[in-house]
């Protein structure tokens, strides 16, 4: 294999990696914000122990999200040299700007929020929940900031020429304001809320399938309910304004999405399907006209379509490209049907009684992390050929220097790595949700205060003696 | 090109990237070192102490290597680019310690038995030493010059970055980063630990004065290029004299038991190394050992003048912030380790 095919499996692979761990950090930060704000409102000690439940969970994925993002950030350098060349001027504001108000802000705060609980006062430790939080909301922004100025570049004006040519930035405002930025910031921020609220529920619905911690789980299981909701409904909305976007900077992107191959017909909106990529068909059912009717509010309104551009400046990928967009768009559906249902049934007053639902929800804290995988695998994949789209093609991108089997090496590394951090990271979580929220057993085999005193004490007396 | 406080914008980002490895050498400094000794301390009360001594703080102090990393990037991306993809094998090794550290930290206390702690202390201890290996090859290698060719690509070969010189400056990091993490125990234990951890600081300050004599050696020596800047401007030996006064002044204070002075004065002896480093290399980066025309600079690496005006403008409004919550932080967790249900 080439060096391009290697260094694209490796970067996608690592970032997947890491895009399981930020998306419940951000979400799991917010519930942890409402269960400690509900206690410092109610002064009910049940909310602290939510909140400190989910602390020791949010220290396993915040761990796991630092050690796999520090991997992102070199490999920029490592694998892609070139690129990196061609945008540092431009992405370098947005990179330091998540260094110094996001990366620092997090991990400031988290040594008190993980190890505070005992040291510092109620309300000061909610501030440092709350900056943690806060500084995994701005990490996204600035990172995916970065990712839209290489989906739709603006603000920059090209120097130099061939392997010497980089984009300067000219304008900070409209690089940061790109014409993708803000949807997809609340497109991916959204999706890691949901993530969060998913965990959250479905953690408490096993508990309360198993009869343990049922009041407790109850309380928690409808703050995550209710915020899960609002943000499946959100999701659509902001999932629109995407598409909206991508329809006008990125056609060819979107007429991969729906597998559209011919711009003098409606452009079809598919429920699924399969992409025939010989023979430019695309098999499923369909709604006539609807992806012309949702641009554009005509069912008739052409679109332009992957025939429209040179071969070379389309995604090869086509059915591949549609999978994921599909599937993501339908577990969206899913998650505004399922909790709505749910909140239906609480308003109701029977929802803990239907016990196949919480076994639903048990089971569909996967979902979302698919669907926030499968979007950015559309989102990057429709991208294709181009790094940074219109201006450096993927396979220009790369680190001349960097030879195949170096690359070969470091994947063969990180897929051994993260095998093992994945195992640490189901064993240390299934601990966890195991122990519950008063936690006993890490406490037993822990000495306690007093007897670290006394060893120290008697360490002393024989060091004397001797 | 526009200038600030007399000095122009490529300059000033130069010492904003070396105050932020400064920062990360001496804040991860400590726990690395403090992971090179885990092995030395025997039992495990001890072992649990020192661990939890970093707990709360090693993990905001890798943070520095990110910023500094993301600063790199920002400012220049050239030589951002060029060195990582030239020395893609170690950065790579790098990565692979770094993350079985993280792992080791979280695993080792969650199981009693013994073959299952006894062999997380060992993978902590290997990578924390090796992490500080690696990071001293890496400017071992950037101080002796590296084989960039035409639009500073690196022409080598790829095990080129192992040679003697880079080697003696990662042993050589690996003594002071051991040093400082004896230091910071010193502060954080009491008892026997202490008494422990009080013997060690002294072999690895006989460790650090033998290995940093032998590279100052070896630099005049072999690598004359990099005292250049100190022959022409004498003014300029006050850096390498303030650093050996302030590594000079450890052993002193720590006879008279000044464990906190004396952690200030290894903090201190890192930043004036690493100041030393900068005044012999700038403007230069990176020198290319076949044509100086390759080599990279401050200037031809750096960023826009727009782009860097930006960022200087944002670390004025955040390293404040920054510092005030690191401040805020440390407040909290000062003094000897204490456990409660929340350690590792
Ligand atoms: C700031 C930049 C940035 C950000 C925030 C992301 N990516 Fe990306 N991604 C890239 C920058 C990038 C890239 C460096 O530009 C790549 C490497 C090769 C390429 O074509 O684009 C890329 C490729 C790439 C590929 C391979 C596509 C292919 O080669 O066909 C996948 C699957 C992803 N990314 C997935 C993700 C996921 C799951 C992300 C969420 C965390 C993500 N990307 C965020
Ligand atoms: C290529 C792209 C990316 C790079 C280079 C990258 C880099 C990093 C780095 C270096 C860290 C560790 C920071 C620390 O030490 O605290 C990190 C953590 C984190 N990243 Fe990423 N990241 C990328 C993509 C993303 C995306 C797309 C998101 C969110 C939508 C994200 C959200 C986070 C968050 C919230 C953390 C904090 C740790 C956590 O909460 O788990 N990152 N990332
Ligand atoms: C409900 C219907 C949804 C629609 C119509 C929708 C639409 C879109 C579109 C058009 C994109 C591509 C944007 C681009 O390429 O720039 C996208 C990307 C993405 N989607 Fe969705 N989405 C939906 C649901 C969801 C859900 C439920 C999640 C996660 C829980 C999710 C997570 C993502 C992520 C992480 C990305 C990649 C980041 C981005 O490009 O914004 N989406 N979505």
């Amino acid at each position: 294999m080439d060096v391009e095919i290697l260094s694209r499996i490796q970067f996608a692979f690592t970032i997947s990696f890491h895009y399981i761990y930020p998306p419940l950090s951000i979400g799991l930060g917010l519930m942890m914000v409402l269960m400690e704000g509900a206690y410092l409102k109610t002064k009910d000690k049940t909310y602290e122990m939510l909140a400190r439940f989910w602390t020791k969970i949010f220290a396993i994925t915040f761990g796991l999200g630092v050690a796999t993002g520090i991997v992102m950030e070199f490999e920029f350098g490592t694998n892609w040299a070139t690129y990196s060349r061609f945008v540092g001027d431009v992405f370098g504001s947005a990179l330091a700007a998540e260094g110094i108000f996001a990366f620092a802000l997090e991990s400031g705060f988290l040594g008190v929020l993980l190890f505070g609980w005992n040291r510092v006062k109620p309300v000061v430790h909610f501030i440092a929940t709350l900056g943690v939080w806060f500084g995994s909301m701005f990490s996204a922004v600035w990172i995916v900031i970065a990712n839209s100025w290489q989906q739709t570049p603006a603000g920059y004006h090209i120097v130099g020429e061939g392997l010497n040519a980089r984009a300067e930035i000219t304008d900070f405002w409209a690089m940061v304001f790109n014409p993708s930025s803000v949807d997809r910031i609340l497109h991916v921020w959204i999706g890691a809320l949901i993530a969060g609220a998913f965990l959250v529920m479905s953690v408490h619905a096993w508990y309360i399938l198993k009869g343990r911690y049922v009041q407790m789980s109850k309380k928690a299981f409808v703050i995550a309910l209710t915020a899960a909701a609002l943000f499946s409904v959100l999701q659509l909305v902001t999932g629109h304004g995407s598409a909206n976007v991508v329809a006008k900077h990125q056609p060819a992107k979107l007429a991969a999405f729906e597998g559209h191959y011919d711009s003098s017909d409606q452009a079809h909106l598919y429920l699924f399907g399969w992409v025939d990529q010989k023979n430019e068909k695309v098999y499923g059912p369909y709604v006539p006209g609807g992806l012309s009717f949702l641009l554009h509010g005509n069912f008739d309104t052409p679109v332009p379509s992957l025939n429209d551009f040179p071969k070379d400046e389309v995604p090869k990928q086509v059915n591949a490209v549609f999978q994921f967009y599909h599937l993501m768009v339908a577990f969206g559906m899913f998650f505004i049907g399922l909790t709505l249902l749910g909140l239906f049934l609480w308003w109701r007053g029977i929802l803990f009684k239907y016990k196949w639902l919480l076994y639903v929800f048990v089971f569909s804290v996967i979902l979302p992390q698919l669907a926030n995988q499968f979007g950015w695998f559309a989102a990057e994949m429709g991208r294709q050929p181009w790094v940074v789209y219109g201006l450096l093609r993927t396979s220009d991108a790369l680190s001349v220097v960097v030879t195949a089997n170096q690359v070969l090496f470091s994947l063969i590394m990180f897929t051994l790595l993260y095998a093992l951090l994945f195992a640490l990271f189901l064993y240390l979580l299934n601990k966890k949700i195991q122990a519950g929220p008063y936690d006993e057993s890490t406490t037993d085999n822990r000495p306690t205060q007093e007897a670290i005193a006394e060893v120290i004490e008697i360490n002393d007396k024989s060091q004397k003696n001797s | 090109m526009e200038t600030l406080l007399g000095l122009d914008y490529p300059t000033l980002w130069f010492l904003v990237v070396g105050a932020l490895f400064s920062g990360y050498a001496i804040l991860d400094g400590f726990d690395l070192g403090a992971g090179a000794w885990h092995l030395f301390l025997k039992d495990e009360e001890s072992r649990r102490i020192a661990l939890n001594a970093v707990g709360p703080v090693w993990d905001g102090n890798e943070v520095w290597l990110v910023i500094g990393g993301g600063a790199l990037f920002a400012g220049f991306p050239i030589l951002y680019a060029s060195i990582f993809s030239a020395m893609y094998i170690p950065f790579m090794l790098f990565l692979f310690v770094l993350i079985l550290r993280a792992v080791s930290i979280e695993f080792r206390s969650k199981e009693k038995m013994y073959w299952w702690r006894q062999g997380w202390d060992i993978v902590y201890s290997a990578s924390s030493t090796l992490m500080a290996l690696l990071l001293g090859v890496v400017v071992g290698n950037i101080l002796q010059g590296v084989e960039l060719g035409p639009n500073y690509e690196f022409q080598g070969h790829w095990l080129e970055f192992l040679n003697p010189y880079a080697l003696m400056v990662g042993i050589t990091t690996v003594a002071l980063f051991m040093m400082h993490g004896a230091l910071y125990l010193a502060m954080k234990t009491e008892g026997k630990l202490f008494a422990k951890v009080n013997e060690l600081l002294k072999k690895s300050i006989i460790f650090f004065v033998v290995s940093y004599g032998l590279v100052t050696l070896y630099t005049l020596i072999y690598i004359p290029h990099l005292t250049d800047d100190l022959h022409e401007n004498a003014a300029l030996f006050i850096v390498p004299t303030l650093a050996f006064l302030s590594i000079a002044n450890i052993p002193r204070l720590v006879t008279k038991a000044k464990y906190v002075q004396a952690f200030l004065f290894s903090s201190l002896s890192m930043s004036f190394l690493l100041i030393l480093v900068a005044v012999e290399l700038y403007p230069v980066l990176v020198r290319s050992t076949v044509d100086p025309l390759y080599s990279i600079t401050v200037y031809n690496a750096a960023s826009s003048q727009k782009s860097l005006g930006i960022m200087l403008l944002m670390t004025a409004i955040g390293a404040p912030l920054v510092i005030a919550y690191t401040v805020f932080v440390y407040k909290t967790f000062w003094g000897k380790v204490k456990m409660d249900e929340t350690s590792y």
